[in-house]
């Protein structure tokens, strides 16, 4: 009986492990040749799903085997060698053109084929040499900033409220304000986001102008969704404080804002960096509330009342329809997130660990 | 009158207690003496020590009753009770500083602890300060171990200086009287003994209290000595009285170690 506890202890633990393994393992593997197309340029290549049309490759090197057509296409795809027609087209689209894109890309690869067969030289075919671009800047840059709005909003008001709750309030208030902070940390992110949709969106959009989806909106939810969270884990750290502590400062004559800002936030400070970080990586990972408002086009939001786009969103709303190059770009977009994500992560349980 | 606090008639009911912990006490605390108070486990001594600077008033809804008098510099008595204002405590806990059983460093450097109540009384002066810091130290007997690492965590210090440092941020401030809640019950024999020289020595410039649940170090350090018990001051008197010819028998009890 002990050996099958144990046993069965160890599996349980390992399986963390073959989780974690099989997901990066599996993310790598389908991003791969996203990767490979188009290399580190994809972080700042605002395009997505866009055809281009190469002209230079079948003049300069015609093609031999299909992995030198590959390196090709590289350094052209970095080129500014744009139909810019098209590109206008695929802004102004937005969102529906995803799909159109699909085609596109199964087409390409046909077009691949020709070329290795040896037409590619012939004139006209350089039209038909099109080639769909994805880049993943509009929605990194959305995420970045949908996040950064809601930790604009959210860490003020969550130390307020902690310090209110943990220093301020009497028991039998700090009780049930306790109590539905963390109620409202329960509530699935949908429900934000069609609160946000129906009631929160235009409110603010009747406030700040736009319309009722925008970047300033998904941070806004965002920063909502996330105050619960930071509070609690913030009121937590705070509460570590030994009351001695607390004491002897207020024995030296301390007012209450001199203990909190000399004695309590130093003490506290690693589990309340900590709870911040923990924060930041569940807005940046949040998918459901943010589709409702961010508005998912892909454009960069030159004021924070446009609406644009975020890396959750674009893989919630364009996973079902994608296949080939785009799925493969879809991947190396949750890449992108999973590993910005584990970094946050991995500071936040650094600044945990070395509390004390 | 040359006691610096008078405690008359005290008592003290904890927040929803339906019966007060301290019962009609009156103590003097005489000018520039150490005055120890003993008693077993629960018998209301650091209760009474906590009324004395009202730190208990950082928990609302305690009750006092009686007088708790301080003597001003100007020889005039104020009723500590009385104060209902928060820069009225914060100048009663300046004339009224405190160590507390454990050692309690912030979280800030050394020399930053001992400046600390230096600069919420409002004084900048860099020089000044560093003055004062030093001064401080080297009452405690800190200054030779620390000088060298002033601007290290305080935290990094050992038990015994943690406590000394506790004592010399109190002692920069010039507070009229020191309360001791058993200040040495978390320190090593050889640290205690630091520490019970140095509050004999501070007796000079300070009215010194001391809560304790040593009775042969309330034989060493103190002057008078007051017996508590379940909330009661039983007797009080000088120290050699108390330990030698004790008036009432639960004090003898006591003292002889029958029980407690």
């Amino acid at each position: 009986m002990e050996k099958v506890f144990k046993t069965f202890a160890q599996l349980s633990a390992s399986f963390v492990f073959v989780v974690l393994v099989a997901t990066v393992a599996v993310l790598y593997i389908t991003a791969k040749p996203a990767i490979e197309e188009f290399g580190a340029h994809f972080i700042i290549e605002p395009r997505w799903g866009v055809d281009v049309i190469q002209k230079n490759i079948p003049a300069n090197a015609p093609p031999t085997t299909s992995t030198s057509t590959r390196d090709s296409i590289k350094p052209a795809s970095s080129a500014p060698v744009v139909n810019t027609g098209v590109a206008d087209e695929a802004l102004d689209d937005g969102d529906d053109m995803s799909i159109d894109d699909e085609f596109d890309t199964d087409e390409s690869i046909p077009t691949d084929d020709d070329m290795d067969t040896g037409q590619s030289g012939l004139p006209g075919s350089a039209d038909r040499n099109i080639k769909t671009i994805y880049g993943g800047a509009v929605p990194i840059v959305g995420t970045i900033f949908s996040t950064l709005i809601a930790m604009l909003f959210s860490i003020p008001v969550s130390m307020g409220i902690a310090v209110f709750l943990s220093e301020i309030a009497s028991q039998q208030i700090a009780r049930p304000i306790g109590i539905a902070i963390e109620l409202l940390a329960a509530i699935p992110s949908i429900i934000y986001g069609m609160w946000a949709l129906f009631y929160f969106g235009p409110f603010i959009a009747s406030v700040f102008g736009g319309h009722s989806v925008s970047l300033l909106i998904a941070g806004l939810v965002l920063a909502v969704m996330v105050i619960p969270f930071m509070t609690a884990l913030s009121r937590d750290a705070i509460n570590t404080t030994p009351n001695v502590l607390k004491e002897s400062a207020y024995a030296m004559g301390a007012t209450k804002f001199e203990v909190l800002k000399d004695i309590i936030f130093p003490y506290a400070k690693a589990g309340i960096i900590g709870s911040i970080i923990v924060s930041l990586g569940r807005a940046m990972g949040e998918t459901m509330a943010v589709a409702f408002v961010i508005g998912g086009i892909f454009q960069f939001a030159h004021k924070v009342t446009d609406a644009t786009t975020s890396i959750p969103v674009v893989l919630a709303n364009n996973f079902s329809e994608s296949s080939g190059m785009s799925m493969h770009a879809l991947f190396y977009l949750s890449l992108i997130l999973f590993i910005v994500s584990f970094i946050t992560i991995f500071f936040a349980k650094y600044f945990l660990m070395s509390k004390r | 009158m040359k006691n610096k606090m008078e405690i008359k008639n005290f008592s003290f009911t904890y927040k929803g207690a339906k019966a007060p912990s301290l019962n009609q006490i009156s103590l003097p605390i005489q000018t520039n003496k150490v005055t120890a108070i003993i008693g077993p486990s629960g018998c209301g001594k650091s209760t009474l020590l906590r009324s004395m600077n009202r730190i208990h008033d950082l928990y609302p809804g305690n009750q006092y009753d009686g007088e708790i008098l301080l003597q001003d510099k100007d020889g005039k008595h104020q009723n500590i009770l009385a104060i209902k204002k928060e820069n009225e405590f914060i100048r009663l806990r300046q004339k009224v500083g405190m160590v507390f059983q454990k050692p309690t460093p912030f979280p800030m450097s050394i020399v930053d602890n001992i400046a600390y109540g230096l600069r919420l009384t409002g004084l900048k002066n860099k020089r000044k300060l560093h003055e004062q810091v030093e001064k401080s130290l080297r009452d405690v007997a800190l200054w030779e171990e620390v000088k060298d690492r002033l601007n290290d965590d305080a935290r990094g210090l050992s038990g015994g200086q943690q406590q000394r440092l506790c004592i010399a941020r109190v002692i920069a401030l010039k507070p009229e009287v020191i309360l001791f809640d058993e200040p040495t019950s978390a320190l090593d024999p050889l640290s205690t003994l630091a520490i019970e020289e140095m509050i004999s020595e501070l007796k000079q410039n300070y009215t010194i209290t001391v809560v304790t649940h040593n009775m042969q170090q309330a034989s060493r350090i103190s002057d008078y000595t007051a017996f508590m018990y379940l909330g009661d001051l039983i007797e009080f008197d000088d120290t050699e009285t108390i330990f030698i010819r004790p008036s009432e028998k639960q004090t003898e009890d006591y003292i002889t170690g029958r029980f407690g």
